[in-house]
């Protein structure tokens, strides 16, 4: 069934089709669509869950947990400053193995405030043990979704999952999106089954302290889970694709790039703009392409030295900052092309912080200033920045 | 059904070989719930002393099920978890936190006070061992005036903790929550009586139970329980419940034993002055008058 639907609204769709048992809500411009939608699926009895009204977002992800640890299927949302003071929690959800979904709309973090758009608070939360994953419009959302239980619910996984649409740009835009039906998601998306839970036949101490001695291995393990992820999210896509006939590409998604000579690795919703733009570009003779990257995390490591491989240059677009350094993902990028030997010149593009626009022009910019050599690192419209 | 008392309860322990330091007062109140409550309850406790002495892997003290929540978190997870449960299809079993004086009426306030405000089927208990123990004797909300902490020292120009204890009885019936009792591991049949009550009601129920920590309070291991019965007959704690509207006083000591007597036994209220003791005395004093004027007896 299509319909036209915002980003929010799409991904609440497509958990409708997930069947969480525990929704714990708390409101946050520019998330509340999705809890909203929720609400009213909970009321007209098309999705059975019990919906918490939680008083925090730190309530929020504590709620999760706990109806994860007693084997439910368990789904918040939150954004910015939610997600900064459900911090805590994240670490804890992801170190108990709760493959607890949430949605995170992109947005800024305060001082200033702002309610837009950037990537700065998913971004900081990184090495939190969580997978993340970032769609680019609502259909992925919605597909987001309903893939993201099955990932993180794989016994080999048993992680959390945080799916990221940028806020405003991709959770307010209306799309036409279609709508799986009822029996083809329930055929791919099984209920939740699981021994890491709290069972009344055969009790147990759950979320327990461990010494010097043990703890390094139940880190190992929490590492090992998240990247079981890499096999896990392509045996997924494969199966989503058969039953539902869309296609996905794994950790990141080429344009362009087979025999391109610069390309912008990004990631969200700018890659439209970005592709729109290698087009124009190819048509005057300048091999341009672009990479998205849809996971962080488990980070795309090979896919990312492979792509970039015979590049002359590589500019990484990202609406993300780590003061007093470069953007994280222009880190994360360059020290997977460290690992492989690969010395391709690379510049560091940073915008769109607090929602301020990317234009077409400035993307051109990017090309251009990359095939002659710029500053490591850029402020889109500001200038260079010194990088220490 | 009969109400428990210490001659009825169940020789089953659920919270055993635990490294709790000798005399405390916060693992008898757990203990002793968890007896009431049978093989069935799913409890949540957060950071702090009971989790610390009880949940260090591989050595697991619950024989029940039991989870640790984040410091602020035990009332939202004992949330989610009831939630899960049901949703599950469980109907048979009882979620209770056991959280401290700081995890109660300071870092986890909030969460306690949304999972009250949502009636969530969950019994609350609070042990209160006035201040922040598991971390070294740090002054909390629920530390009394006058009383020495790490945090609060007993110097010249103050006296310890220049604050009297939140009134977190009244802060939880003020929700109108369907049940909420003080109690004193020095009454035990008392507090047997309040978690069994607050397992047959629907709602969320929140008992507060003193329960005080020798090492804290600077009184003999063996101490634990006289000194848990003296702060009731001294009249500084009271036995109380709210339920249905009302408040409704459970003991009312026919005479106070001497609020001195009780202050001086302890090392922690060792530096007090006899003004010092004189605005305890009045405030106890301010206190009895609010409650025979509007508790029932």
């Amino acid at each position: 069934m299509k319909k036209f639907l915002s980003g929010n609204e799409a991904f609440a769709e497509g958990i409708r089709l997930a069947r969480p048992q525990v929704i714990s809500a708390y409101p946050i411009t520019p998330q509340t669509i999705v809890v909203e939608r929720l609400s009213e699926m909970v009321e007209d009895g098309s999705l059975k869950a019990e919906y918490v009204h939680v008083e925090s977002e730190h309530s929020a992800m504590s709620c999760a947990i706990g109806a994860s640890a007693a084997g439910a299927r368990a789904f918040t949302a939150t954004s910015s400053q939610g997600l900064l003071y459900m911090a805590e929690c994240l670490y804890y959800a992801s170190g108990g193995r709760f493959p607890i979904v949430m949605m995170n709309a992109d947005r800024s973090t305060a001082l200033p405030w702002n309610i837009y758009g950037d990537q700065r608070d998913s971004l900081s939360q990184l090495d939190s043990g969580w997978i993340q994953a970032y769609a680019e419009n609502a259909q992925e959302a919605l597909d987001l979704a309903l893939m993201s239980y099955k990932i993180a619910e794989n016994k080999d996984v048993s992680t959390p999952y945080m799916a990221n649409l940028d806020g405003f740009v991709l959770t307010h835009t209306y799309e036409t999106v279609d709508i799986p039906e009822r029996e083809q998601a329930d055929r791919f998306l099984p209920p939740y089954e699981t021994d890491n839970r709290i069972d009344l036949e055969n009790p147990k101490n759950m979320a327990f302290s461990a010494g010097p001695d043990t703890n390094y291995i139940f880190k190992f393990k929490e590492h090992e889970g998240v990247l079981a992820a890499r096999k896990v999210i392509n045996e997924t896509e494969k199966e989503f694709a058969e039953i539902f006939g869309r296609k996905y590409t794994g950790l990141i998604e080429n344009y362009l790039t087979d025999d391109a000579d610069y390309v912008i690795v990004t990631l969200g919703s700018i890659a439209g703009l970005c592709r729109e733009t290698a087009d124009k570009l190819r048509e005057q003779g300048i091999k341009a392409g672009v990479v998205r990257i849809r996971y962080m995390r488990p980070f795309p490591n090979d896919e990312i030295a492979d792509v970039l491989r015979n590049v002359k240059a590589y500019a990484v677009l990202e609406k993300d900052i780590s003061f007093g350094n470069e953007g994280t993902v222009f880190t994360n990028v360059n020290s997977a092309l460290k690992k492989s030997g690969i010395n391709a010149k690379g510049y560091n593009f940073i915008g769109g912080l607090g929602g301020r626009n990317i234009s077409a022009s400035d993307i051109e910019q990017i090309y251009s200033d990359i095939a002659n050599g710029t500053e490591i690192v850029n402020f889109i419209g500001i200038g260079g920045g010194n990088n220490g | 059904m009969a109400n428990k008392t210490a001659e009825s309860i169940s020789r089953d322990e659920f919270f055993y070989g635990h490294k709790a330091c000798a005399g405390c007062g916060g693992s008898l109140a757990v203990r002793a719930a968890l007896k009431v409550l049978g093989p069935n309850v799913v409890s949540v406790l957060p950071a702090g002393c009971m989790s610390a002495v009880g949940f260090n892997f591989p050595q697991l003290c619950f024989s029940n099920n039991s989870i640790i929540s984040t410091f602020a978190g035990t009332a939202s997870m004992l949330t989610g978890v009831e939630a899960g449960l049901r949703a599950r299809g469980y109907k048979d079993f009882t979620a209770v936190g056991f959280a401290g004086d700081g995890g109660t009426a300071d870092i986890g306030i909030q969460a306690l006070s949304g999972a009250i405000d949502r009636n969530d089927n969950i019994i609350y208990i609070c042990y209160d061992n006035e201040a922040y123990m598991n971390t070294g004797i740090q002054k909390s909300g629920l530390t009394p005036f006058g009383a020495k902490t790490t945090t609060t020292p007993a110097g010249k120009n103050i006296h310890g903790n220049i604050r009297p204890k939140k009134n977190m009885f009244e802060i939880a019936a003020a929700h109108d929550i369907p049940y909420a009792a003080t109690a004193s591991i020095g009454n035990l049949p008392d507090f047997i009586k309040k978690v069994q009550k607050a397992s047959q009601i629907q709602g969320t129920k929140y008992i507060h139970v003193i329960a005080p920590c020798p090492t804290g309070w600077g009184v003999a291991p063996d101490e634990t329980v006289a000194i848990a019965k003296e702060v009731v007959e001294s009249g500084l704690w009271y036995l109380a419940e709210y339920e249905n509207g009302n408040f409704k006083l459970n003991y009312k000591p026919k005479e106070f034993s001497s609020v001195e007597a009780y202050l001086k036994k302890q090392g922690r209220f060792k530096h007090l002055a006899d003004e010092d003791i004189k605005l305890i005395e009045a405030s106890r004093d301010k206190k009895w008058e609010y409650i025979n004027k509007n508790f029932e007896l």
